[in-house]
């Protein structure tokens, strides 16, 4: 493919998904999430088999406070909005819209992550509360990190992403990297609804 | 191209160029050579524990050392020979099949392969450092979280690597059969091979996510502390067993199902018929990946799950042999009245036949719950799944390989040594494992390292032994025939066997852009609807034009050298601080890597129509 073809002079209508590559990149990442889910439905079902084996240390409705779990939610949905404005823009082919509003969601995610951050050192300080403390700390902290880690690699992705097209603008060949992207921020955010249910709500309710 | 055929080159160039290939044919050539590389190794150690059991209380080895061979063999021939044996057929047929120039991802597929192999270097690195996991391929839980060294955390690191690998590989070629199938090739027009591949693709994106976080609790266990498997902190053993098999009953037909796809080829072009039943082969296909994600708790019978859970499984379990049976049917259907000519190829495709029904037979006696406690880890299971793994997979690979030579190579391999090296392992296989059937029926129990004199199993094991050096008498003349044919071999037209499907329309080997012009399917086996409309050729969907083609790259070689430099990092950082400069300096390669190739462009080349034109001459 020509450098040309890739800057034609209408952007078409989905530009993710006009060339070939673009197509076989949207449909793989379709694919790959769908084996993210039967990974965090792993650790699901193994948090949800060692939610009460706190070994004695602090359980569940001891530890859990739903108004920082609730300011994450409200941060991270909020994120995914956002995204959804910048791909909105990609469409419209207004690269400047499109930035600030990945910077927005950039932010928002950073933002996530600094709670989640204060709440796992509130854990381990105020409760002793570890990793290897019980297998409720084992299963708490590998399933909530793993979310978190996807958060903090998505970061990263989209600063790359963000500094690396900063002037160029807006192409064929980099569509598709910034749409798989703004999936990918969707899908942490579907995970981010599941684990709000399953381990905060039923920790403090069931 | 033309002027690199007649042009010698030296071996570095070579070697650089398998490094670096992103073609679809080379990643096949490199997955075959890793895998067998890989099932020597699994044979060598096969044969080490049929010699220990050859008489009672041998001691050829040590039973710690014995343990480190059972679980190795076990491991190996899984995951890093039939794994990327059959990776490797489908890279070569798959593509060629569909009528594509290439994968849709090239740079994935060379990804994929390095994985595999730097995680099979790292399980295997284990012998020279202390030694080899020792906890069985299943590694169990507690057994593998307290087994001393660092054998187990090599299984862990080792199956982690080259798990991603494998899962690279099922998307890549799920995208591939969707987005880049010839204009005119309809799903129902997918040559079954294609089809299986398809669906083993599927199994493989969601089986192995279970393996990977099976394999993370493990590790984080026995490395940062854990306690998932650990009950004195609220652990569930369980655990392991229920991720285990969530993915380990999947990859049992990760296994088969693509082999089904070689021998239904294979029966339709070697009996010159169209094969029989093509729908009800495909969704018989559909029908065994489906419900083989239902069944994993059959190999928990005896665990202790209740008689609900354990009817359940053991119902939706024999509901499986249904669309296997189907699936034999149309087999034989397919020969019935065909001009059937018989080959090496077609030898191993008649002999899986029987092989893989008594393997099924036994299936069925074991998913039966009440009889399970009976035959549960004894000799008697080993029999039945030595019976559908080798009689299915690994006669399948053979038959694919003998099929195939000539379209990856150029070559037909020896037919006088196909026949003996298929007569030698056919009969040896039986030798080896039908008796154990009998064997594990008197109590012999798998993995134990010594039996006694006197109870009855001697003759058994002696017997078994004995086909056991037959089956590696005949893998040692199929290496022969492969040295003896690229030196010596018969070379292959186009197609040798009067094919029906895409493949045998293009030059063996084919070009690196395997069609010049993308051909277009009028129908089931497009080949042959050519030849029997009198024209034999292919007629092609477009005018001949620039090919886009991708560009090769080291970074795939490099981001595998970068996670196997962490993962000795990730398994000695306990012991050594200095295993931390392994630990982030290998990451930071692998994440480095990843940097250059989302943010350094790779537009791929064009080879131009006037140089296509001049080849054509």
């Amino acid at each position: 493919m020509s450098d040309h073809s890739l800057n034609p002079e209408v952007m078409p209508n989905e530009p993710e998904k006009a060339t070939l590559e673009g197509k076989n990149k949207f449909l793989g990442f379709w694919f790959f999430l769908g084996g993210e889910t039967v990974l965090f439905a792993c650790l699901f079902g193994t948090y949800i088999a060692l939610r009460n084996s706190a070994a004695g240390g602090p359980t569940e409705n001891e530890l859990f406070g739903l108004e920082l779990v609730f300011l994450m939610t409200i941060l991270l949905l909020t994120s995914s909005l956002t995204s959804v404005y910048a791909v909105y823009h990609m469409k419209n082919n207004n690269f400047k819209k499109m930035q600030l509003w990945l910077g927005i969601t950039a932010l928002l995610g950073f933002g996530f992550l600094a709670c989640e951050l204060y709440e796992f050192t509130h854990y381990i300080h105020e409760y002793g509360f570890t990793f290897r403390s019980s297998a409720f700390g084992s299963a708490f902290y590998a399933l909530v990190g793993f979310h978190g880690g996807h958060v903090t690699f998505g970061l990263t992705w989209l600063i790359a992403l963000m500094i690396r097209n900063a002037k160029r603008g807006l192409n064929l060949y980099n569509a598709p990297k910034f749409y798989t992207f703004s999936l990918y921020w969707h899908f942490i955010d579907v995970v981010w609804v599941f684990i709000f249910t399953v381990v905060y709500l039923m920790g403090k309710v069931g | 191209m033309s002027t690199a055929v007649t042009q010698k080159r030296s071996f570095g160039a070579v070697l650089w160029d398998y490094l670096t290939t992103v073609d679809h044919k080379k990643i096949a050539h490199l997955y075959l050579f890793g895998g067998g590389l890989f099932f020597i190794l699994g044979g060598l150690e096969a044969l080490v524990i049929r010699i220990q059991l050859m008489q009672p209380q041998n001691d050829f080895v040590s039973a710690g050392l014995y343990n480190e061979m059972l679980t190795m063999h076990g491991t190996t021939m899984i995951f890093l020979a039939a794994m990327p044996l059959i990776l490797g057929l489908m890279n070569a047929a798959v593509p060629l099949q569909i009528g594509a120039r290439d994968v849709a991802f090239p740079f994935l597929n060379s990804l994929g392969f390095w994985l595999f192999m730097f995680g099979g270097l790292i399980l295997n690195c284990s012998w020279f450092l202390g030694g080899a996991p020792d906890a069985g391929w299943t590694a169990y839980a507690p057994l593998s979280t307290t087994s001393p060294g660092h054998g187990v955390d090599f299984y862990v690191i080792g199956l982690q690597i080259a798990g991603a690998g494998t899962l690279i590989g099922g998307i890549n070629f799920l995208v591939t059969i969707i987005n880049m199938r010839a204009p005119g090739m309809t799903y129902m027009r997918m040559p079954l091979f294609t089809w299986s591949s398809f669906i083993t693709s599927v199994l493989i994106l969601f089986a192995f996510p279970a393996l990977t976080i099976g394999l993370f609790l493990l590790m984080f266990d026995r490395m940062f502390g854990s306690a998932f498997f650990d009950v004195s902190l609220g652990g569930n053993e369980i655990i392991w067993e229920h991720l285990f098999w969530i993915f380990g009953h999947p990859e049992v037909y990760i296994l088969i199902l693509p082999l089904f796809g070689v021998f239904s080829d294979l029966f339709s072009t070697f009996a010159k018929k169209r094969l029989f039943g093509y729908t009800a082969m495909v969704f018989a296909t559909m029908l065994i990946a489906f419900l083989g994600f239902m069944v994993w708790a059959h190999h928990m019978f005896t665990v202790g799950l209740g008689p609900v859970a354990n009817s359940i499984f053991a119902i939706a379990t024999m509901a499986i042999a249904v669309p296997t049976g189907i699936k034999i049917f149309n087999w034989l259907a397919t020969m019935w009245g065909g001009q059937i000519k018989i080959n090496s190829a077609m030898l191993w495709a008649l002999g899986f036949i029987p092989t893989f029904t008594i393997g099924g037979m036994t299936g069925v006696m074991v998913a039966s719950v009440v009889a399970d406690y009976q035959y549960h880890d004894t000799y008697f299971v080993v029999a039945h799944f030595h019976y559908v793994i080798v009689g299915g997979t690994i006669f399948g690979i053979f038959a694919g390989l003998h099929y195939w030579w000539p379209k990856m190579f150029g070559r037909i391999l020896n037919e006088k040594l196909g026949y003996l090296t298929f007569w030698t392992f056919f009969i040896g296989f039986h030798l080896t494992f039908f008796i154990q059937h009998f064997l594990g029926l008197m109590g012999m129990p798998r993995r134990y390292w010594v039996y006694l004199e006197g109870s009855g199993l001697d003759t058994g094991n002696l017997i078994s032994s004995i086909g056991a050096f037959f089956m590696a008498f005949g893998v040692i003349v199929f290496f022969y025939n492969i040295v003896y044919t690229a030196v010596k071999g018969e070379k292959a037209v186009d197609d040798p066997w009067d094919g029906r499907t895409l493949e045998w329309a293009t030059a063996s080997p084919p070009e690196h852009y395997n069609f010049k012009q993308v051909p277009l399917v009028r129908g089931l086996d497009p080949l042959w609807v050519e030849k029997t409309e009198g024209k034999g050729t292919m007629t092609p969907a477009e005018p001949l034009g620039d090919i886009h083609m991708p560009n090769g790259s080291f970074l795939p070689f490099l981001m595998s050298l970068g996670l196997f430099i962490a993962g000795f990092g990730f398994i000695y950082h306990m012991d050594y601080n200095w295993a931390y400069i392994l630990l982030f300096g290998g990451m930071a390669m692998l994440l480095g890597c990843m940097l250059t190739r989302s943010l350094k462009d790779d537009l791929g080349h064009h080879i131009p129509k006037e140089e296509l034109e001049r080849e054509a001459d």
